[in-house]
């Protein structure tokens, strides 16, 4: 009978699931940038409130929450466990390597980047995922949503907690800037003529959307936005 | 003619075999003449490591211009040295200044395990190629050569890919000690050519079923590989190698 | 003095293969089954022959002392491989093919086995091809051809500069395509020591594995060597570092005569030795005669740089002495004509041993007709060389880089400087028609061998000669022998005669290590080369020859004494194995020199300076001399003549002329 045998537990069946969850979370990393961009309308958290209320209600988008989760987890168990294969791979390291003569330092540190951004998704999780889903907002704006908003920008007051954002983003940054065309190679996507593009889409694509993303913390903690 | 006139520092990777552990023992070299090859360097060392009676370095040479891919060392932490697209055979100590220090070490990797000093074993290699590096064809099998035109840009490409040496110098850069730039060279040089395509997909599950058994590590796209390669391979291999896995896999009906 | 048989088949020259083929005895698939074949070396006719051999079913096993089969020296052959396909309609045929390589060789080597040679080739394409050998293509997409030395049709098959990689690759992935079957067995870093032989046939060999250090004994109905030539016996040579004679001598000493030693092939382009640390010569492929023009200044001792002399004060000595074949005239003529403009004084460089190959005049050409296919008319001298530039680069890429990488100059502004140096041989084992030596049961195939190429060969003939031997013929003929071995049951290693060859492996390891004298194997290595390049190189006499051979005994007696070989036998031991080479290159460097002492007549890569016209070409002695010399090694290091005639009776004999 025909089988699949080792399509994902070969070395680049691994790839192929790091490649394919990392353009998954890219795609959500689309639509999360998209709804807290609500926030710069700065009308006081009320169309970002209508759409935190309308990604939380929406059963569609809770469905593929579960499965966000689930890509997330499956992105995170696989690249523990590429490292460690990787790291045995070389049993007694160099004690000279010149790294930075071939490649880029973030290309070679994904693994360290990328647990980095776990850690801070511990704590960015903690602080609104686990709050509006489970522990519940405390108030409600003028149209009746949860006000997600204010519990934002209270949060952004902190300025280690800003710092931790920004630096996050850092890390988000770099780490989509091997991982956008990285994941493109991967699943085999390499044209002379379209591999440039990607390459250059996935550099803009870093850097717009973590200065983005840092941009919040840092808007509400000068108080530019309220 | 050449003068003499460089003195060097090297520290270089000794060890008795594989089952010793081994360290960086320092050497004072002088008067190195510009004009000679790296390994012409050891070759000096060697012949004063024999008049004092010690027991020269053994390292992996064997053309020394540049094409069997024997030589294999990892020279200031970059294999075949600091210059691109060559090997460490054709490195010339021009490429170094005087006083410099140089460190020498064998390539590193769980499937290329030390045999001695900067002597590695990379039959991983051939045991990835006897796998499904081939087109199976036995001799005198054979229909004439120009029964099948392949198109020029078709044939350049199958053969830039067939330059590969099998040195190994894209498993010691990996991070990873990936191999993946050695078999997708073999495969893509395959799947390019119409002869190769019968046996397509047999032959990437195959190859890449043997380089996991093999130990080596998985791909994770930094372009160490390509941009250490003295030969020049292209990472569009590995894409290649990864689409017609892909295919295999999840296309085609057959198992192997 | 005997005779030697060569079994050749009767009939008609272009028929004795094909009716040799039809008639030879089988041996059928079951019998196959248990008949074991060893294979020493894998190089293109190594592997070619045990990947073949498996595929018809023989058990092999094949050894090789490098890490991977891969990496023979067969690899390193740049330029092509020739094959009498006539795809560029320019009235090529076997026959022509047949023609040139006799006449290459200067009328030294047996009608048949070249005829089948030529017979072959064009298989050799057809087997390449379907093994996804990327060979070079025009846009049409059909196979692209070139020209080479010695030849006035376009026959010569190719991969950029590196036709030998992409040949060896096809042979050698045939090969681990049967290791992968479990139907040939891979020895690599193991280096043959011994021929063991039982009533008389060859019946195994002891190698030593050279990471342990431990002897081995194989058994095998038969014995194949395609061990590669021999030519590091000069210490410099455009050979791999590890490329030795120790398979084929220690066969020889075991009663296989060794044929026509003194016929070295002495490249013309090779790059200039630039200091006493050199370790080996590197080739600049003869593809580039097609494009590159020779030459060296008129005056005596000119110091200018080539840009600075002007055309009228340059001689194109190939051109000015060959003007039917010019730049394109057989390796040896090439040679001795750089060589004798050197010796007159009008040699180049810092050594003034080099001469120019000058490609300026095919750049500007090659650029006019790019900038006439751009619609260009009358481009300037600029624009001519920036595309002409472009053409070369596409051509010749690879060993233009190679040549900056080695000597520090741009070939593409200045010309390359070049000498002549060893890079082939043509003596060998003798070989009868089926391959075998004079010990039965022992075959031996590609450079190892004395066969096709008499006293010179030709350019992009040795791939040729090595694929045919390991795919075509070899696998054919052997069955001759094998098909009466069907009744021999696989001999235990335990036998005597595996015992006996050991001890002598061992006593010699045993010995060289315990000499512990004071100077290291390359230093003797390094003497004998200067003797043989001095006094049996490019050109020969009666009394350096005498000299010669003097001196070499004189070498291996302080050898034998005073050699310093550290370390133990039981490990990976570098030293150890240059030892046991070059000891045996001693003794065919005096077998070499014996040779060419008895050879009184100037012929391809053998001249004699005794021997030669009013105009410095080679004076053959078809009379005396039209023969193999095929040497029986005798107790001691002494040696034996023996001769096979050579008739030629399709084929005028007459004085090479390529003027």
């Amino acid at each position: 009978m025909a089988s699949f045998g080792n399509a994902f537990s070969s070395s680049i069946g691994k790839k192929l699931i790091m490649g394919i969850t990392g353009l998954f979370l890219i795609s959500f990393l689309l639509v999360h940038c998209f709804i807290n961009s609500l926030i710069f309308v700065n009308d006081g958290g009320l169309t970002f409130n209508m759409g935190a209320h309308f990604m939380g209600t929406n059963w569609i988008i809770r469905a593929m929450e579960i499965v966000l989760f689930a890509g997330l987890l499956v992105h995170i168990y696989q690249g523990f466990r590429l490292w460690a294969q990787n790291r045995a791979a070389r049993p007694e390291r160099y004690a000279v390597n010149n790294g930075a003569a071939n490649s880029k330092w973030y290309s070679r540190s994904m693994g360290l980047l990328g647990t980095l951004l776990l850690i801070f998704l511990i704590v960015h999780i903690s602080k609104f995922w686990v709050k509006s889903r489970f522990t519940g907002i405390p108030t409600q704006d003028v149209n009746g949503n949860h006000d997600l908003f204010a519990v934002m920008v209270e949060t952004f007051q902190n300025p280690a907690l800003v710092l931790l954002y920004v630096l996050a983003m850092v890390s988000l940054a770099y780490h989509l800037l091997h991982g956008f065309a990285s994941a493109f190679q991967t699943l085999g996507w390499n044209h002379k003529k379209y591999t440039p593009i990607i390459k250059s889409v996935g550099v803009w694509f870093s850097i717009l959307i973590s200065i983005i993303f840092a941009a919040m913390p840092v808007a509400m903690y000068l108080g530019l936005i309220k | 003619m050449s003068t003499g006139n460089m003195n060097l520092t090297l520290k270089v990777w000794r060890q008795k075999n594989n089952k010793t552990k081994g360290a960086l023992v320092d050497y004072k070299l002088s008067d190195i003449s510009p004009d000679m090859s790296f390994l012409e360097m050891f070759d000096v060392l060697n012949e004063q490591l024999i008049n004092k009676s010690e027991e020269p370095i053994v390292f992996d040479h064997d053309c020394r211009e540049g094409i069997c891919g024997s030589c294999s060392m990892f020279i200031n932490g970059r294999p075949h040295g600091p210059k691109d697209l060559v090997t460490t055979c054709q490195l010339h100590m021009r490429s170094f200044k005087d006083g410099d220090t140089i460190v020498v070490e064998p390539w590193r990797a769980k499937a290329f395990p030390v045999i001695k000093d900067l002597t590695v074993d990379r039959t991983a290699f051939d045991r990835v190629i006897a796998a499904g590096g081939f087109i199976s064809v036995n001799t005198g099998n054979a229909q004439d050569a120009n029964a099948l035109p392949i198109p020029k840009n078709q044939a350049d490409a199958a053969f830039e890919a067939a330059a590969c040496i099998g040195c190994g110098a894209c498993v010691a850069t990996c991070k990873n000690a990936s191999a993946m730039l050695f078999v997708s060279a073999k495969i893509s040089q395959l799947a390019l050519l119409p002869q190769g395509q019968p046996e397509r997909y047999r032959r990437v599950q195959s190859m890449v079923a043997q380089m996991d058994a093999e130990g080596f590590g998985n791909c994770t796209n930094t372009g160490a590989c390509e941009a250490e390669c003295p030969k020049g391979i292209s990472l569009e291999n590995i894409a290649r190698m990864n689409r017609d896995f892909y295919a295999a896999k999840f296309v085609s009906e057959e198992d192997i | 003095m005997s005779e030697l048989n060569s079994n050749i088949p009767e009939g008609e020259l272009t028929q004795k293969w094909t009716k040799f083929k039809s008639s030879v005895p089988l041996v059928n698939p079951s019998n196959k089954r248990s008949i074991e074949v060893i294979v020493v070396g894998s190089g293109l006719a190594g592997a070619s022959a045990a990947a073949t051999l498996a595929e018809m079913g023989y058990k092999v096993k094949c050894f090789c002392f490098q890490d991977s089969p891969r990496r023979a020296h067969s690899i390193a052959a740049q330029g092509g491989i020739n094959a009498a396909k006539n795809y560029q309609n320019d009235g090529d045929s076997t026959y022509r093919l047949f023609y040139d390589t006799i006449k290459g060789g200067d009328y030294r080597s047996r009608e048949a086995n070249v005829h089948r040679l030529a017979e072959v080739s064009a298989n050799i394409i057809d087997q390449c091809v379907a093994q996804g050998v990327p060979l070079a293509r025009e846009y049409g997409g059909l196979l692209d051809n070139r020209s080479f030395g010695g030849t006035q049709v376009q026959r010569t098959f190719y991969a950029a500069g590196q036709t030998g990689q992409q040949l060896l690759l096809g042979a050698y992935s045939a090969l681990e395509r049967q290791i992968g079957m479990g139907k040939v067995e891979m020895y690599t870093r193991h280096e043959m020591l011994e021929v063991v032989k039982i009533d008389g046939k060859a019946r195994g060999i002891i190698a030593r594995n050279l990471i342990t250090g431990e002897l081995e004994r194989h058994f095998g109905h038969a014995v194949v060597l395609g061990t590669g030539g021999y030519g590091n016996v000069f210490y410099l040579s455009t050979n791999a570092m590890g490329s030795n004679v120790t398979a084929a001598w220690k066969a020889h000493k075991q009663g296989a005569y060794f044929a026509n030693p003194c016929y070295t092939q002495i490249h013309p382009t090779c790059i200039p030795v630039s200091g006493d640390h050199q370790s080996k010569l590197t080739l600049m492929s003869e593809s580039l005669r097609n494009d590159g023009r020779i030459w060296v200044p008129k005056k005596k001792d000119d110091t200018r740089k080539a840009s600075e002399i002007p055309e009228d004060e340059r001689d194109y000595y190939l051109e000015r002495r060959y003007p039917a074949f010019g730049n394109l005239v057989p390796r040896d003529v090439a040679s001795r004509a750089a060589k004798e403009r050197c010796d007159a004084g009008y040699g180049v460089g810092a050594s003034k041993l080099a001469v120019y190959l000058d490609f300026k005049a095919n750049t500007e050409r090659y650029g006019r007709i790019e900038a006439s296919k751009s619609g260009i008319h009358n481009p300037d001298k600029e624009t001519c060389m920036r595309l002409g530039t472009e053409v070369i680069k596409e051509k010749y890429g690879n060993l233009f880089d190679m040549y900056a990488q080695i000597t520090g100059e741009n070939p593409y502004e200045t010309p390359m400087r070049i000498y002549p140096a060893v890079h082939y041989t043509m003596g060998g084992l003798w070989v009868d028609y089926n391959l075998m030596t004079t010990v039965p049961g022992l075959y031996c195939a590609g450079e190892a061998n004395f066969s096709d190429h008499g006293a010179n060969r030709l350019g992009a003939s040795a791939l040729m000669q090595g694929l045919a031997d390991g795919y075509f013929v070899l696998p054919y003929t052997i069955g001759q022998y094998l098909s009466k071995e069907i009744s021999v049951k696989a001999i235990p290693t335990d036998h005597p005669a595996f015992a006996e060859a050991e001890a002598k492996a061992k006593g010699i390891l045993d010995t060289l290590i315990n000499i512990r004298g004071t100077k290291s194997v390359d230093h003797f290595h390094k003497r004998l080369g200067h003797i043989m390049w001095e006094k049996c190189g490019m050109a020969r006499n009666e009394k350096g020859l005498n000299e010669a051979i003097l001196e070499i005994r004189a070498l291996r007696e302080e050898f034998w004494r005073d050699v310093r070989v550290p370390g133990t036998s039981d490990e990976l031991n570098t030293e150890l194995e240059k030892a046991g080479r070059v000891a045996d290159f001693i003794e065919l460097g005096e077998l070499m020199c014996i040779d060419a002492l008895n050879r009184n007549e100037s012929c391809g890569g053998h001249f004699r300076e005794e021997y030669q016209t009013e105009e410095g070409e080679a004076m053959r002695d078809d009379e005396n001399y039209a023969y193999v010399a095929a040497w029986e090694f005798k107790e001691g290091v002494n040696f034996e003549l023996h001769k096979e005639e050579l008739k030629f009776e399709n084929i005028k004999v007459a004085q090479r002329s390529y003027k």
